[in-house]
């Protein structure tokens, strides 16, 4: 077998939690997605969680495709409906961590009610939304995230639709965590996804990431250099901000941090004293 | 009740209610659903009976939802099922063909009412056997069964179960609104006198485990979620490992794989029950609440001296088709009465070949068959 690079550096740390036989992923260069896996690993490897136990499911879509890369027990599933899937799982076997991996359009769109509904219900699970405000896989459509005025090639002249502002929605629906950083944001979105690894009910982190070969290309960010330097400049950290304030627009301020934490009860509900 | 919530002895139950407690004799331990006629009774008796057993009841947002926590169910080790009936059938096709994919047992109940759409929500149907077979995208095989009884919808739904388990699929009760709020009397054997057909499990170490390296049965050993096999499995087709490949070849070892497990052991799981076959002129071929109605349409044809057998599916999916086409060497004709504008009867005219005829007795739904339109049939059919 030919000798490969990664074969003469040796094991990457996170070597452990992924299927180095499934790399190189799929993922575009300049694309957020690797950046965000490699956190919520090394977020997970940070809390010391039985890996064993610990679960990734994931819809469709390039986020989807996270799913296959993580040598955990992993779900790949049909669009929009990670988080149904997931609510079975973790009811069926409330001692497993259920993450799931959703882009913009997998969780906001086609799979929105479950959203809301798993929100409502508070089910004790970590979803990691990946926003990039398009489709990326179909080629580059108009999605539930698109800023108004963004283009798309399903909106050549500019989106003139009102988009979801993600984290007021599930606040709204009775999420118990939630926060927003993007990838200019590693060391705060890894203190985020323990966090949120830990909480007990509905969490959710939205991470605003690049799509430079489909949104970044149509909306004057042609690199992923570029959509990182303009998370740079204009995130600002707002904790517990008001979240009707946290609209995302095609060239304004990305408001960040931490929104919700708060605790009410969840399910699978806790075993009592009887261990029932 | 015992203090484990089972329950046994004779008991005078509606369909609805039979189907669910077979489901939880057969060790169903969670139940996702929707509220939708003619199958919400069964729902609501979930939603009492699981927590007796130490099983889970969740109400979800819709069908789409419903069948998708019920794969999760099953991948987190339980025992699952849902139940709804057409306009949540073809919601659930999503999910069921996901399944398929990822061969994951559950099983699925379908109360039929009379469609399309909306419909007569109330009132009874068979026009979704062919959505059964073929309402997911893509080529696969199914496993369907037809209970003509409360009775019946208990002991096949513990049969469907067990199907789901041996084949590693969704099965389907197919069953009617006329069986399913039909109160019978209903026996409930005790829990040792029930057979039960475990979930086969990995016989190899979890380093070892690929998750779609099949037995010689075709049927690969199951890993769940939280033993340490860490697996991946995808929608997308894949290898034996579970990884997505995205060829041709790929494609026809997989799909291949997936029809042949159920075509290559049908006669395992064919169930049919027959009745005066032998020297009959004329067959009467149906299933569900028709083939109730047609029994009474049967007996006055023999009264009047008529040479006339009984076919009754218990399997429709699978179908028959060896079995059928034997009988069709012998006889004049297959009638069928079903309550759609003919479906099943396609199947009975395909088996047959040409060497019987066959005639369909449709009706459009909303009420069974008037046992003198079969009859009618059967005189025609031996002149």
């Amino acid at each position: 077998m030919k000798t490969t690079a990664i074969a003469r550096i040796g094991a990457h740390p996170l070597d452990e939690y992924l299927r180095t036989d499934r790399l190189p992923h799929i993922w575009c260069p300049g694309c957020g997605l690797g950046m965000i896996l490699g956190t919520v690993l090394r977020a997970i490897d940070k809390s010391r969680l039985d890996i064993d136990r610990t679960t990734i499911v994931s819809g469709i879509g390039c986020t989807g495709r996270a799913a296959g890369y993580v040598k955990l027990d992993s779900f790949h599933v049909t669009h929009g409906r990670a988080l149904p899937f997931a609510t079975g799982l973790k009811l069926a076997n409330p001692n497993l961590k259920v993450v799931v991996f959703s882009g913009d359009g997998d969780l906001a769109a086609i799979g929105g009610n479950h959203l809301i509904h798993a929100a409502r219900r508070n089910i004790d699970m970590t979803v990691i939304c990946v926003n990039n405000f398009i489709y990326g896989m179909t080629g580059g459509q108009l999605g539930p995230t698109t800023p108004e005025m963004g283009r798309t090639t399903t909106s050549r002249k500019g989106n003139t639709e009102k988009p979801f502002n993600i984290p007021y929605l599930v606040g709204a629906a009775g999420a118990t965590y939630v926060a927003r950083w993007t990838t200019a944001h590693v060391r705060q979105m890894e203190r985020t996804f323990i966090e949120a690894l830990q909480k007990k009910g509905f969490s959710l982190v939205e991470v605003i990431s690049p799509c430079p070969t489909y949104y970044g290309r149509m909306n004057e960010q042609a690199t992923g250099l570029d959509q990182m330097r303009y998370y740079r400049y204009n995130s600002v950290v707002k904790h517990f901000a008001n979240l009707a304030d946290v609209d995302i627009s095609l060239d304004g301020q990305i408001i960040v941090g931490k929104f919700i934490d708060i605790d009410r009860p969840y399910l699978p509900a806790p075993k009592g004293e009887n261990g029932k | 009740m015992s203090s484990t919530g089972q329950i046994s002895g004779e008991f005078f139950l509606s369909g609805d209610e039979a189907c669910a407690e077979g489901a939880l004799a057969a060790g169903c331990r969670f139940f996702a659903g929707y509220p939708i006629t003619p199958a919400t009774e069964i729902a609501e008796h979930m939603s009492d009976r699981l927590p007796e057993v130490g099983g889970t009841y969740i109400q979800m947002e819709d069908e789409l939802a419903s069948m998708a926590a019920v794969l999760g169910a099953s991948w987190g080790g339980l025992k699952a099922m849902t139940a709804t009936s057409g306009p949540g059938f073809s919601l659930m096709m999503e999910n069921i063909g996901l399944g398929l994919m990822l061969e994951t047992p559950c099983v699925v109940v379908n109360m039929q009412r009379a469609g399309p759409s909306t419909g007569l929500p109330t009132m009874t149907g068979q026009g979704d056997m062919m959505q059964a077979r073929w309402g997911s995208h893509g080529p696969y095989s199914i496993i369907a069964l037809s209970p003509a009884s409360p009775q019946e919808l208990f002991d096949l739904t513990i049969k469907a179960f067990n199907l789901s388990e041996k084949y590693r699929l969704p099965v389907l009760v197919m069953s009617e609104e006329s069986i399913g709020h039909m109160y019978e009397k209903v026996t409930i054997p005790t829990r040792e006198k029930i057979n039960i057909t475990p979930r086969r499990k990995p016989n190899v170490p979890p380093q070892e485990y690929l998750p779609y390296v099949p037995d010689d049965d075709l049927v690969p050993p199951m890993a769940i979620a939280g033993e340490g096999y860490r697996f991946h499995v995808t929608g997308l087709t894949h290898d034996e490992r579970g990884y997505p490949i995205m060829t041709a070849e790929a494609q026809d070892k997989l799909v291949r794989r997936l029809v042949d497990k159920i075509e290559k052991n049908r006669n395992a799981i064919i169930e049919v029950e027959e009745d005066g076959i032998k020297g009959a002129d004329v067959v009467v071929c149906s299933y569900g609440i028709s083939a109730r109605v047609a029994t009474v349409a049967i007996q006055r044809a023999r009264a009047l001296g008529i040479r006339v057998g009984m076919f009754r599916l218990i399997t429709v999916w699978p179908f028959p088709v060896e079995r059928v086409r034997e009988i069709a060497k012998n006889i004049k004709a297959f009638v069928v009465p079903e309550i759609n504008y003919g479906q099943m009867a396609l199947e009975v005219e395909r088996a047959a070949a040409g060497r019987a005829k066959t005639i369909l007795i449709p009706h459009m739904g909303g009420a069974v068959h008037d046992p003198e339109t079969i009859l009618d049939a059967i005189k025609q059919a031996v002149k």
